[in-house]
């Protein structure tokens, strides 16, 4: 027990002593270590060289020949420089155009005052919990009516407007004191004016917070754009890794599928170690989701 | 705020009193103009994807159009008494209820178990909190090429390492008994960390002399957790049980990569189902009838999250 004493030095006087929240702590580091071993495996096989055969395959101590092989494979067979650059158009898209709905959005529930307010409140709340994702199939076909099928445009449109972020802005705004706005209106500025120069300025964290959530999301996002997307040179990252993945494993190239899997996730993994703080807080506010 | 709640306005005298409603009506819709037309653009999107969706799920499901070029007939409730007799989509039913449960109350348990371990912010406890996150960032595809290789038979991570310790190496996705429960697992993996977070925060919450207090009074580690903060914590609970269900339902990602609902429709779920009807069979009726009944029965959950929702949000 002593590494587990030197770990949690700083514990609560309370339970110092006690042995149930050390065997917690231990069981927790011990999951930890075991919710890495796909990352671990992922990096090992990466390198591995193909002369290892199959049958090394899953061993997890780094072979003392790493190549580069596999990353080249896989960037030769799939074509990751396109999904990566679709996958960013649709989700800059789609966070430029949220930004701009969010924003006038907010201003209008935290600050003005209409007919109708409660009333639209809720339609909005009601969006969040209609589960969009169920909605695919309707959405497919309002997609097609626009003539957007297999384009980006189609894949980014029915995340234009965002319930959470309008919530999230509302917050936000409704935290900025009106002194400030009430000084700006003597000066003859006008409503777009004020949000412009007042409201978005000191409401950049809570901006920042919903572009990690949104990014992360669409990111992510698969469904969906495999059903709008048709057209190989249109899949984003993670269509193109499903594709990638399927032909692949046809041959047992597994050390493929993991550089692949590690081209994929590392922009966003290596995003998050940089940004630690700000995206695990961007997560929890993402709770009033 | 309500639409009856009259606005002061000067009204002349000399004004009849129907005309005095009207103005009354026009002036209000006057001054609520600008917040209108801020909202336009959200509330276009909105109402085209969720609410104009809704209603055509709702016309759909009442059309059978068996392919893509065949004459439209109106079937009434044909398509929703065929999906309900359809085995395929009873079994995705079951399966996902399986699927809630069994993915909820392990990631829930384990949630809590990070967090409770993990409260303490320094050095060791940021790094592990941030392993135990990792998985929520990945896209679930990518979890899935991963969790493909681990699940392999024979040359696999867990036959590797494992499952030479079983008498008989069982084929993890191949085998209809087991495939679903495999399945669960990734979602575990992925999902605990995520709601250790709401746990974590909802921690913040306990405040530290109480704790000590019952220290004092000789209430062990177990006997705190049980009085103290089991029901400091119920909010999280309810909100993070919500977001496992939706997230149950509304995430296939894994079953499209992994088994595509096989073994015998062994991991087939709702959602896939009504991907499968769609795009596998261009059944528009069949698949606007299960999303229907799909988003029917989430509607008691919708009820459950809208009150923790507006208990958060305090309402307009």
């Amino acid at each position: 027990m002593k590494l587990i004493d030197a770990l949690t030095k700083d514990t609560p006087l309370a339970t110092r002593r006690e042995i149930t929240p050390k065997l917690g702590f231990a069981l927790t580091v011990l999951l930890a270590l075991v919710w890495l071993i796909p990352f671990l495996w992922m990096g090992v096989a990466t390198l591995r060289p193909a002369s290892d055969g199959i049958n090394l395959m899953a061993e997890l101590m780094p072979s003392l020949k790493p190549t580069l092989d596999n990353i080249r494979d896989a960037w030769e067979i799939g074509d990751f420089p396109r999904y990566f650059l679709n996958t960013t158009i649709i989700c800059t898209g789609i966070l430029l155009v949220q930004f701009f709905t969010i924003t006038l959005a907010g201003f209008a529930f935290a600050r003005l005052d209409f007919a109708g307010k409660s009333l639209i409140f809720y339609l909005f709340l009601m969006q969040l919990m209609l589960v969009p994702v169920l909605l695919i199939v309707p959405n497919l076909r309002i997609i097609a009516q626009f003539g957007l099928y297999d384009t980006l445009a189609g894949v980014m449109m029915p995340f234009f407007a965002s319930a959470f972020g309008t919530f999230l802005m509302r917050q936000a705004f409704e935290a900025i004191p009106t002194e400030l706005e009430d000084a700006a209106l003597i000066d003859g500025a006008s409503l777009l004016q004020r949000i412009r120069h007042i409201y978005v300025p000191l409401s950049i964290p809570s901006f920042s917070a919903f572009a990690i959530i949104s990014v992360t999301s669409h990111w992510n996002d698969f469904l969906w754009p495999l059903m709008v997307i048709n057209s190989p040179d249109k899949r984003p990252l993670t269509v193109g890794l499903s594709v990638f993945t399927a032909t692949a494993e046809g041959t047992q190239a597994w050390g493929t599928i993991a550089a692949g899997t590690l081209m994929v996730i590392a922009p966003l993994l290596i995003t998050f170690l940089i940004f630690q703080k700000r995206f695990i807080s961007s997560f929890v506010t993402s709770g009033i989701k | 705020m309500s639409l009856a709640e009259p606005a002061a306005l000067p009204v002349a005298a000399s004004v009849p009193p129907r005309l005095h409603i009207v103005t009354r009506f026009s002036t209000r819709f006057k001054t609520s103009l600008p917040a209108y037309l801020l909202l336009l653009p959200s509330i276009v999107f909105l109402t085209l994807f969720t609410y104009g969706a809704i209603g055509r799920v709702l016309i759909d499901a009442l059309y059978q159009r068996a392919t893509p070029k065949a004459p439209v007939l109106f079937v009434g409730l044909d398509n929703i008494s065929a999906v309900l007799a359809d085995p395929a989509f009873t079994g995705a039913v079951i399966n996902n209820l399986i699927y809630a449960v069994g993915t909820a109350v392990p990631s829930i348990g384990l949630a809590l178990l990070f967090a409770l371990a993990l409260a303490r912010t320094n050095a060791v406890t940021s790094a592990l909190r941030a392993a135990l996150f990792l998985p929520v960032l990945i896209p679930m595809v990518a979890a899935s090429a991963l969790f493909l290789f681990i699940f392999l038979p024979n040359v696999g991570l867990l036959d590797y390492y494992i499952g030479r310790l079983l008498p008989v190496l069982p084929n993890w996705l191949g085998d209809s008994d087991i495939a679903l429960y495999a399945i669960m697992i990734i979602t575990i993996w992925k999902n605990a960390g995520y709601y250790m977070l709401f746990f974590l925060a909802g921690l913040q919450s306990v405040p530290e002399d109480v704790m000590e207090a019952a220290h004092l009074d000789g209430a062990g580690p177990l006997m705190r957790l049980r009085y103290i903060i089991l029901p400091e914590l119920k909010p999280t609970f309810l909100f993070v049980i919500v977001i496992a269900t939706l997230n149950a339902v509304t995430q296939v990602d894994h079953v499209f990569v992994m088994t595509k609902g096989g073994p015998s429709n062994s991991t087939n779920l709702v959602l896939f189902y009504i991907y499968q009807q769609a795009v596998e069979h261009y059944d528009i009726g069949k698949a606007s009838a299960a999303t229907l009944l799909t988003l029917a029965a989430l509607m008691g959950l919708t009820a459950l999250s809208f009150r923790t929702m507006a208990n958060r949000e305090g309402g307009p």
